[in-house]
């Protein structure tokens, strides 16, 4: 088993605009990419558990050319409310890095 | 026109560029430039107050030298999103900044400045006809929010570019707009398929943003063709690969294949990308599915009252094994005293008080799934948002002295439970989004009002378009 961080070149999060927060998975090479990929450790699912959320909530995205996968949640609190932490969405991913793949 | 060629200096008007970028660029002979100059990223504040992210100098600077090698060219230049927020007086800030320069640099030019601010009479209009659509997520909106908000914009398409490029336009300078629609106008002017416009746009407003290490904020430039466009960095040591410009359409969108405008969906499902030489890439296939009604995003800020925040830390194991319930004692102990000294006053629903806690949850919060604390310290932000300034110092104040002596079971006789480094602050205002809505207007340029004005040289005065 290795963790995602390992396999990853890049995992982010941003804002998708003020009311929604978006993962990216970011590969250098498509044999690892494939071999998360094709793993099924990561999936809507995976990340509707990881941020306990309904899977109908996550928007999920394999991106061949981009050798990326994606995810796109709504925000806790919108953008700049007053109980939003992290008006740019950039410190969110940290949960995804540890997803073991065979 | 076989091909029309696009120069993006930055990916945000006032974030920079290198001007020896920009100076191999021109050589390439755009057709036009367009910049980018706001955005809802740095948040609400900016629509709110009316206050540009980037400093005023720093704007002046990148606008100075992409108007100096714009008029040198005698190319069109477009400007979106003036000032961050795109709101009216956004616009007319940035106005002023491009009339210095011109009087400075003793261009002469003809501006057109079109303004993005929604009246409210006319959102209220639209509103009773059900011609206002939220978008998902999206807010509660009715008339009590378009009189609450501070200003509302509508994100212009690529029509009011190219209307103030018909109309002679030398430099067009607009509020809120689409980021893609400053880039993808002229193509679409010119005939080029909108597939490849819009996406050649996305890419472009970024600026060098979709290379594969970009160092600092750079130009980036695009040849846009019948059947393809080719994107490549002007400096020579910034490269695009595939897969880089690719990966630029996951950036900050929810959705990286189906990007929606005001006219329709740039679908990317079935694009192809081809390195064309080590630093340069080809895309095909790109498409652009037109909606069957037009729509504009409305962007609103209102004000949440004004805050001060203290700052402090915990370092006693007692305290931070039971500060869940430290806080709640806390809580109790500040509404009572607040109720001592306002009484009728403020009611309790009329000021919101809330505490981060670093080390803990302070950067997830709810989605933290973390829950034991596993840190020998922890950083509180105590936030006190309120109707007025004064309040919130006062309750700021109330806060810092019921926490530092707040008593806990282990230790008797007067504690100091807390470290602070400083005094509260006070913030001033703050603001909050408020819209996540689509109007569906008559026509593209209903919402949109352009003025064109003559700078530098005479000074001529204004006329209507």
């Amino acid at each position: 088993m290795t963790q995602l961080a390992e396999l990853a070149r890049l995992i982010r999060s941003k804002n998708a605009g003020p009311f929604e927060l978006t993962f990216d998975i970011m590969f250098d090479d498509a044999e690892r990419y494939e071999r998360v990929k094709q793993s099924g450790r990561i999936s809507r699912e995976v990340v509707a558990n990881l941020y306990s959320l309904p899977s109908s909530d996550v928007k999920f995205f394999f991106c061949d050319h981009a050798r990326a996968i994606k995810a796109t949640i709504p925000r806790p609190y919108f953008q700049g409310d007053p109980l939003d932490s992290d008006s740019h969405g950039g410190q969110q991913y940290a949960p995804l890095m540890g997803i073991e793949i065979p | 026109m076989d091909e029309i060629r696009v120069l993006s200096p930055t990916g945000a008007c006032g974030s920079g560029f290198l001007e020896s970028s920009f100076e191999r660029a021109l050589a390439l002979k755009p057709h036009f430039i367009g910049v980018d100059a706001g955005s809802t990223d740095p948040g609400p504040a900016y629509l709110g107050s009316g206050r540009t992210a980037f400093p005023k100098a720093a704007i002046e600077r990148d606008l100075r030298i992409a108007i100096k090698g714009a008029r040198r060219l005698g190319v069109p230049m477009l400007i979106g999103s003036a000032g961050t927020g795109g709101a009216d007086g956004q616009v007319d800030l940035v106005a002023d900044i491009i009339r210095d320069i011109a009087v400075r640099e003793g261009l002469s030019f003809k501006l057109a400045l079109v303004y993005a601010e929604q009246d409210k009479h006319y959102l209220k209009k639209r509103l009773g006809e059900g011609r206002i659509k939220p978008l998902s997520p999206a807010p509660h909106f009715d008339a009590a929010t378009i009189d609450r908000s501070e200003h509302i914009v509508g994100m212009m398409g690529a029509e009011p570019f190219i209307k103030a490029v018909q109309a002679g336009t030398d430099v067009v300078l607009a509020g809120r707009a689409s980021d893609t629609a400053i880039f993808a106008s002229l193509p679409v002017m010119h005939g080029f398929p909108e597939g490849m416009a819009w996406h050649a746009g996305k890419i472009l407003e970024c600026g060098a943003a979709a290379v594969v290490n970009r160092k600092t904020p750079d130009c980036m430039f695009a040849w846009i063709r019948k059947d393809h466009f080719v994107v490549e960095a002007p400096n020579p040591e910034l490269r695009c690969t595939p897969q880089s410009i690719a990966s630029h359409s996951l950036y900050e969108n929810g959705d990286p294949f189906r990007l929606v405008e005001c006219s329709g969906t740039l679908d990317l499902t079935d694009s192809q990308y081809e390195a064309i030489n080590d630093t340069a890439v080809k895309v095909t296939g790109s498409k652009f599915i037109h909606a069957p009604r037009y729509t504009v995003k409305l962007e609103g800020a209102e004000k949440v009252g004004y805050q001060s925040i203290l700052l402090g830390s915990v370092r006693d194991p007692f305290i931070i094994r039971q500060i869940d319930d430290w806080l709640a004692r806390l809580d109790e102990k500040i509404k009572a005293r607040i109720d001592m000294i306002y009484g009728d006053k403020l009611r309790p629903d009329q000021y919101l008080f809330n505490v981060r806690v670093y080390g803990k949850n302070g950067t997830m919060g709810p989605l933290e799934p973390v829950k034991e604390i596993r840190s020998h310290e922890l950083c509180l932000v105590f936030e006190v948002t309120a109707p007025t300034q004064e309040i919130a110092s006062t309750i700021a104040g109330v806060t810092r002295h019921q926490a530092l002596h707040l008593p806990i079971p282990e230790w008797s006789g007067l504690i100091t439970a807390l470290a602070c480094p400083y005094n509260h602050t006070d913030r001033g205002a703050i603001y909050k989004f408020n819209v996540n809505h689509v109007v569906e207007p008559d026509d593209p340029h209903e919402m949109f009002r352009m003025d064109l004005v003559d700078v530098g040289g005479a000074q001529a005065g204004r006329k209507a378009a």
